[in-house]
């Protein structure tokens, strides 16, 4: 008999935030977004336990409204109602885009159609997104491109924008209220809590949100975040409105140290200027483990090289992920069986996708007892993750021999070269590559 | 048939390729961390950065001057789905 009363009270509770009107957030600056509290994953990739919010918010200067991004379109009509009961679409004149993502533009084209002096602001790599949003109706808007630097004037209050892409879309962009040092972020240290109370000394316990929410979308842009992070820092900080969660109102300054660190490496204090190569295998009879011990031996032959060997059977891959994160290099020693490499291996390779992996150094080997697909697989995987993969897999039919375990040891000294810069550079034809 | 000489800075690799051919055609297979999307020129993923030999290349179309704009393309930047090597010597890295 619990789903009747759990569903009254999620009935009220819905009810009561229906019920509400703009939030002040200052004296000129305006919640005017949307709470989603029954939603419960996010772009697929995200559990969000007790839903979300669409942040937007209107600003009232002495010349001219602005309004800083919109929500999802299922909330278009909640977003529009709250923005009239605090200006008419006829004093807006700017409508700041700070990423194009579907939860923030949604609302867009509802609100293009109403505001008639309104000019749109978005960054360089927005524009692209924005044409393909608004179609045939991209030439009717005034639309205006902005970088870091950049102004809008309201009046008495100024808008500067600040370029901070790839946070986590190539489009994304901050803008800083000057007057109020209101610095306005989208989804950066945002999250995904829904509580009407709005900020962040006033909803519930967050913490969780917060570091998920970094951990599934800005973790992969890391660098990215750091760079957005450069510019931010040196800003005087009244509050910090971003477009999910809490406004952050009280201390924001602990937010932007508390990315800071979430950004930071910690492997690098260790190893110096050593880069780092992590081995992991599977090996069903012993051979690919054979070859991973050789291909170890190798690598680890090169002083400036920090070498690990991970055998996968039985483990759990997730905490590989955040060794992985930090390595230059990265080898994956598999099987074939079925045609196909060891799901272990897959299950590590899919988990990569929260982390940065351009520009890694990427290997496979194996042992096989037919075909041997695997290692060609494993590599087009890694290729997929923006790494490089210099040395063509190694492949051996069942056990390897002696020669082939020094083949085994070459190939490590190779990965290690190309990790230390000090490869010989090579030259082959279209031939030899076609023919591989 | 006249080839040019098309290198990789990422793996120290320079491979001999028939005029005509496009950095894409190479980069996949030889292992190169250039990556791609779309393939069509339209997404700007595939963004190189030519360290040598630019004028080596193909002109860029006039869809890939726009990609290349509106994806904040350096001079020596071009899309590697869409530059083909004409002759001489071509050094490309991931952009």
């Amino acid at each position: 008999m619990n789903a009747p009363r759990s569903a009254h009270r999620t009935n009220n509770r819905e009810l009561a935030l229906a019920e509400r009107g703009p939030v002040p957030v200052d004296d000129r600056v305006t919640w005017i977004g949307a709470l989603d509290p029954t939603l419960r994953n996010f772009d697929i990739i995200l559990k969000t336990a007790n839903g979300t919010t669409y942040n937007a918010y209107a600003v009232r200067g002495s010349d001219g409204v602005a309004i800083i991004d919109t929500v999802k379109q299922a909330f278009a009509e909640e977003f529009l109602a709250r923005l009239e009961a605090v200006a008419r679409y006829d004093e807006i004149t700017a409508i700041v885009l700070q990423h194009l993502e579907p939860d923030h533009a949604g609302a867009l084209p509802a609100l293009l159609a109403r505001a008639p002096h309104a000019t749109v602001y978005v960054s360089q790599r927005g524009l692209q997104v924005l044409r393909a949003l608004l179609k045939d109706d991209f030439e009717r808007y005034a639309i205006e491109v902005v970088r870091t630097g950049a102004t809008v004037s309201l009046g008495d209050l100024t808008l500067r924008f600040l370029s901070t892409p790839y946070v986590h879309w190539p489009d994304t962009q901050c803008t800083y209220l000057e007057e109020r040092g209101l610095l306005f972020t989208c989804d950066l240290m945002g999250c995904h809590f829904c509580d009407a109370r709005l900020f962040n000394d006033r909803v519930g316990d967050f913490r969780f949100s917060f570091e998920y929410y970094f951990e599934h979308i800005m973790r992969p842009f890391k660098r990215h975040a750091a760079a957005a992070l450069d510019l931010i820092e040196p800003l005087d900080i009244a509050m910090i409105a971003p477009g999910h969660g809490p406004v952050l109102r009280t201390r924001p300054r602990e937010y932007i140290t508390h990315y800071r660190r979430l950004i930071t490496p910690r492997l690098a204090r260790e190893t110096g200027s050593e880069k780092t190569l992590l081995i992991f295998y599977v090996s069903a009879y012993g051979a690919t483990a054979e070859m991973a011990g050789a291909v170890y031996e190798g690598a680890a032959e090169d002083a400036d090289v920090r070498v690990s060997l991970f055998d996968l059977q039985d483990g759990d891959v997730g905490p590989f992920v955040d060794l992985i994160e930090e390595a230059d290099g990265l080898a994956f020693g598999t099987p074939t069986i079925n045609g196909d490499a060891v799901r272990t291996i897959w299950d590590l390779l899919s988990g990569l996708v929260d982390i940065e992996t351009t520009g890694k150094l990427g290997a496979a080997f194996g042992s096989y007892g037919w075909s041997g697909e695997a290692v060609r697989m494993v590599e087009g995987r890694m290729q997929g993750l923006k790494m490089r993969v210099p040395e063509e897999g190694l492949r051996i039919k069942l056990t390897p021999t002696p020669e082939e375990l020094e083949d085994c040891r070459a190939f490590g000294r190779r990965l290690a070269a190309h990790l230390t810069g000090r490869v010989a550079p090579r030259e082959i034809d279209l031939a030899d590559l076609l023919a591989r | 048939m006249a080839t040019g000489k098309l290198s990789f800075d990422d793996l120290a690799v320079t491979v001999n390729v028939p005029a005509g051919t496009r950095i894409i055609e190479i980069s996949e297979k030889i292992g190169s961390g250039i990556t791609y999307g779309c393939r069509e020129g339209e997404c700007g993923t595939c963004l190189t950065r030519i360290v040598e030999g630019a004028e080596n290349l193909t002109e860029p179309s006039a869809l890939e001057l726009r990609v290349l704009k509106e994806n904040l393309a350096g001079r020596n930047d071009r899309l590697a789905c869409q530059a083909q090597v004409l002759g001489g010597v071509v050094r490309v890295k991931p952009g």
